[in-house]
């Protein structure tokens, strides 16, 4: 497995701010970190009623406590009367707590407009990516004579391809299309397919909607076609969906399992597919409780033993992440005593991210040699920055790749720490790098006040 | 893409040869699209998935649930309720948490909570230094793929402190999700080759099935190495050195996993079969993984836990700078129970600086482990100290605990011992019995006739009749021709006391029907 670019630049980073706690001199006082999806880490405040509800299920005896509101009470003891011992410390059913699977189930169907959710077909994961590479163990068989192959786009996240890679499976890279806001073309699928050739055996697509690294949500046309290659292909789809809570713009997210329903037989009983959702973005933002879910699709019932069965081994995912999951989708409704306040925090992150997406996208665009589509849906903004030659020589010279010799530049000099390009895949001769949206606005503004300085020297520097 | 998968699978495009003639599926789509064979089959999927097995959660457990389901939709059986003896899960068996670990988890989940006065100022000042350790403050960002960087540091602390001043570097610790990510993350690393040149890792028999089933997904050679029942199921020398023997033969040999107190079985290993094992693997160069998940759990007299990483490195420099080691310890066992967490952490020693590298690219993939875990498990480490608000509190219920633990452990053993046909070994540790059971002949008859294992068919009748739920011996190993089951001994003492006489019943019962 390959190293990342950004492990040298996020140990550099470790230097730095050991330096700046040393009393060392710097253009900054302190290092804004933007390479993570993690809005708790970008200042983001968790939702008070869901920290109410795990303190609670954590501390029982608070629900003696009448500064706490009554719904919040309420719920915790539903869910503690899930628990075995009525302790979140003890171990759940393989597939995760009965009540929360129904729940969830539940939720998925309502998100759905009606299409029907089975629980048996769900299983509550320790985060949505460990979830993936259990499916992706079913899937990568390393002992067949031609390697598995997994389609992925490009660029991807880098943790779901290294996790193919680690199972002895080979990432088959389909080009989204960076002209058209990074839309998913059929054509580079079909481009993919054949130049893997006869080199393995695609056995799976894998899909990010909305994207990451690239902000954009699918169509409903797009992902029609997707479903009816994934047919025509046979492939297994892998629909990782967990930024559908995050959507800014005019697009509308719809599941894949949705579109797979409303196109009808056979495609509708037919293609599998395996759909992840997590606790972790969206409003929540609860990366470090490790609460995601999969919900499998037209799974062969004999496959779906043996899955079951390699989830046992697992235990179980951790008691708080699968509260976080059944918070999640059921949230405080109009009329509960937490509703307002609950409200008010949503709308706040709401109209935060909203203002950073157009604020990012506005300054960003403005600055010479930057383009950036507006992100539509996601944590992250990708903008592309066309290097001058000059740049990209000196890169060569001290055996960098030229968007990491930008990034690395720009935390040194400018004290920012976002992801460069080329850890995810771009086209070759063009530069991207990456970072995190659901920040506070001011870090935001920050940080781009920085780009900002930091960009105009360095392409005087180099022009 | 990245450059190197890009070139590794550009290399690999050959010919182009037909999809039949390179074995792969055929299209089987029929003219109107309908009734095609799905993508995803038994003979497509990776096959190694299928070898695995897990007991622990296995049939037996899956029709206790649906006993369970049927009690209460008011159907009528022997029993007013399922008791699930089958999992090491001290909560759903209603032991409690220890408060102090509760106070500051709900500090740190809802930090409002530090202006309220029924908190005592240890646990809030405790939660206020684990917030400042996570990003934004908060319980949920994402800490670090080795784990929170104070809470290693402060695991490293109490290593030091258990192993009498053994020096620990934090570098070498990684928190986990359990122990069993660890263990299979670090069988993972180990497991490689091909054929006869394929990793064989050593494993006690009986032992605990997360390892069975890792090294059947992993497509690993399972060594097995027979713990001796006659000698309160320690280990031999003799019998590590015959399994190698005859491994070598077919495999290549790479790591030796014990655990210790030992999971079925409860031996304590001795300081001196510490020494021996650890000499073994240095002689063999053998990878040494050592579970000891339940080291607080001792009960009998006698028993002392004895860390792997102490022992080696009070054996000298001959062997603690060059035996390599991972030590394995969780939240989910002890005195704290907390299974639901997923605590857990690693320490390694003496690995290669590459294969380290590679270690934490494996951890990253899955992120971080569960942040909540590692603020319980820096809590573990760094308890309530005499003179702290919480202390007497805390050490009345860890006490409280571990000796109600000990007496069920000797509670067990006795009962058990008095029923002719069950022989019970000393429950020195851990958490469960593991009795040998005699099965009368036509009873194994009728089992081999429906296709099942003896111990899981007296198992199954035990459940059916007595709403008890075991574990098959079979699930854990077992020397061909015994039988034997494992159960907990964490129901509280009165319920245990009642299961044990439901146990004595039920094989009496069985033993007569059966002769």
């Amino acid at each position: 497995m390959k190293q990342l670019e950004y492990s040298d630049l996020a140990r550099r980073m470790t230097q730095i701010k050991e330096d700046l706690r040393q009393g060392v001199e710097k253009p900054f006082k302190e290092v804004i970190d933007v390479s993570w999806g993690d809005p708790h880490r970008g200042g983001m405040k968790p939702l008070t009623f869901v920290r109410q509800v795990l303190a609670a299920c954590v501390y029982p005896q608070l629900m003696n406590d009448n500064k706490l509101p009554v719904d919040v009470r309420q719920r915790a003891q539903k869910l503690l009367d899930g628990c075995a011992g009525r302790s979140v410390g003890s171990y759940s059913a393989t597939q995760g707590i009965p009540e929360i699977v129904q729940r969830v189930s539940e939720f998925i169907s309502r998100r759905d407009g009606g299409v029907p959710s089975n629980p048996e077909n769900i299983f509550l994961c320790c985060g949505s990516q460990w979830a993936l590479s259990r499916i992706l163990n079913v899937l990568v068989n390393a002992e067949a004579a031609f390697t598995t192959g997994v389609l992925a786009p490009a660029p991807c996240y880098r943790t779901t391809t290294l996790s193919i890679e680690g199972l002895g499976g080979v990432v088959i890279p389909y080009y989204l299309s960076e002209e058209q806001g990074w839309e998913l073309q059929v054509e580079e699928l079909q481009q993919a397919l054949e130049s893997a050739g006869g080199a393995c055996n695609p056995i799976a697509l894998y899909v990010i909607n909305p994207g990451n690294p690239t902000g954009h949500v699918q169509s409903r046309k797009s992902m029609q076609e997707v479903i009816r290659f994934a047919s025509e292909k046979r492939l297994f789809l892998l629909a990782d969906e967990v930024y559908q809570g995050c959507i800014y713009g005019e697009k509308e997210f719809v599941s894949y399992k949705r579109v797979l329903a409303e196109m009808g037989p056979p495609l509708s009983d037919t293609v599998e597919l395996a759909s992840f959702h997590s606790a972790s973005k969206g409003f929540m933002g609860e990366c470090g409780l490790r609460g995601g879910y999969v919900e499998l699709v037209n799974l062969d019932p004999a496959v779906k033993k043996y899955i079951y069965t390699l989830f046992t081994a697992d235990s179980s995912a951790p008691l708080l992440g699968q509260i976080a999951l059944d918070l999640m989708t059921n949230p405080p409704l109009p009329g509960d005593p937490s509703y307002f306040q609950f409200d008010q925090e949503t709308q706040h992150i709401k109209s935060t991210v909203d203002k950073n997406v157009k604020k990012a996208f506005e300054v960003v665009n403005s600055l010479q040699g930057f383009s950036c589509p507006a992100v539509e849906g996601g944590a992250f903004a990708f903008p592309r920055i066309h290097l001058p030659a000059k740049a990209i020589q000196k890169a060569k010279e001290v055996g960098m790749q030229p968007d990491t010799f930008y990034c690395l530049k720009l935390l040194e000099e400018a004290g920012v720490l976002v992801s460069p390009g080329s850890d995810f895949g771009q086209k070759e001769g063009t530069f991207h790098f990456r970072f995190c949206i659901l920040i506070l606005h001011d870090v935001l503004e920050e940080l781009l006040r920085r780009l900002t300085l930091f960009h105009t020297q360095f392409m005087k520097d180099f022009s | 893409m990245n450059h190197g998968t890009s070139l590794l699978w550009k290399q690999r495009a050959l010919s182009s040869l037909s999809a039949t003639r390179r074995g792969l599926p055929k299209e089987k789509m029929s003219e109107n699209g309908m009734s095609r064979a799905k993508v995803l089959t038994i003979d497509t999927m990776n096959p190694t998935v299928k070898k695995v097995e897990y007991a622990v959660r296995g049939p037996i457990v899956q029709r206790a649930v649906e006993l369970e389901r049927e009690l209460s939709e008011g159907m009528k059986k022997p029993f007013a309720e399922v008791i699930k003896a089958n999992i090491g899960d001290a909560h759903a068996m209603g032991q409690q948490p220890i408060t102090f670990f509760r106070q500051v988890l709900a500090l740190c989940s809802y930090p409002e909570l530090l202006s309220d006065s029924i908190f005592p100022e240890d646990a809030k000042n405790r939660a206020c230094r684990i917030l400042n350790s996570c990003g934004g403050n908060s319980l949920g960002a994402y800490s670090a793929s080795q784990g929170i960087e104070s809470v290693r540091q402060d695991v490293a602390r109490y290593i030091e402190r258990r192993d009498g001043g053994v020096p620990c570097d934090p570098d070498n610790i990684y928190l986990t999700t359990g122990a069993s990510d660890g263990i299979v993350t670090m069988l993972k690393l180990l497991v490689c080759g091909e054929g006869a040149a394929r990793t064989g890792v050593m494993i006690s028999i009986p032992q605990y099935p997360l390892y069975s089933a890792a090294l059947a997904e992993l497509g690993a050679v399972q060594i097995n190495y027979y713990l001796n029942e006659e000698k309160c199921w320690s280990l031999d020398i003799s019998e590590l050195q015959r399994a190698l023997n005859e491994a070598r033969r077919y495999c290549n040999p790479r790591a030796l996993c014990i655990i210790n107190p030992g999971n079925p079985t409860g031996q304590v290993q001795s300081r001196q079969c510490i020494e021996d094992v650890i000499r073994f693997a240095a002689k063999e160069r053998l990878f040494l993984m050592a579970d000891e998940v339940y080291q607080d759990n001792v009960y009998a007299e006698g028993c002392q836990f004895h860390s792997f990483k102490k022992v080696l490195f009070e054996m000298g420099p001959e062997y603690s700078e060059t035996v390599e080691l991972a030590s394995f310890h969780s939240t989910s066992k002890c005195y704290m129970g907390e299974c639901g967490f997923r605590g857990g952490y690693m320490e390694i020693i003496n690995m290669d600086d590459e294969v380290k590298a590679q270690l934490t690219k494996l951890l990253s993939v899955r992120l971080c482990p569960p942040v909540p875990g590692q603020a319980l498990m820096d809590l573990v480490v760094n308890p309530p100290q005499p003179g702290e608000p919480s202390y007497e509190r805390f050490i009345s219920e860890r006490t409280a605990t571990l000796s109600a633990l000990a007496e069920k452990a000797k509670l067990t053993e006795q009962v058990l011992n008095t029923v002719e046909g069950i022989r019970c070994n000393p429950v020195q540790g851990a958490m469960y019995s593991f009795p040998r059971i005699t099965i009368p002949e036509k009873a194994i008859k009728e089992a081999t006739d429906v296709g099942q294992q003896p111990d899981m068919f007296y198992c199954m009748k035990m459940l059916e009749e007595t709403g008890i739920c075991l574990v098959p011996g079979s699930g854990f190993g077992q020397k061909d021709g015994t039988y034997h089951f494992r159960m907990t001994i964490l129901p509280p003492k009165d319920k245990l006391k009642i299961l044990l006489n439901k146990v004595q019943e039920f094989h009496q019962k069985f033993t007569q029907q059966y002769s």
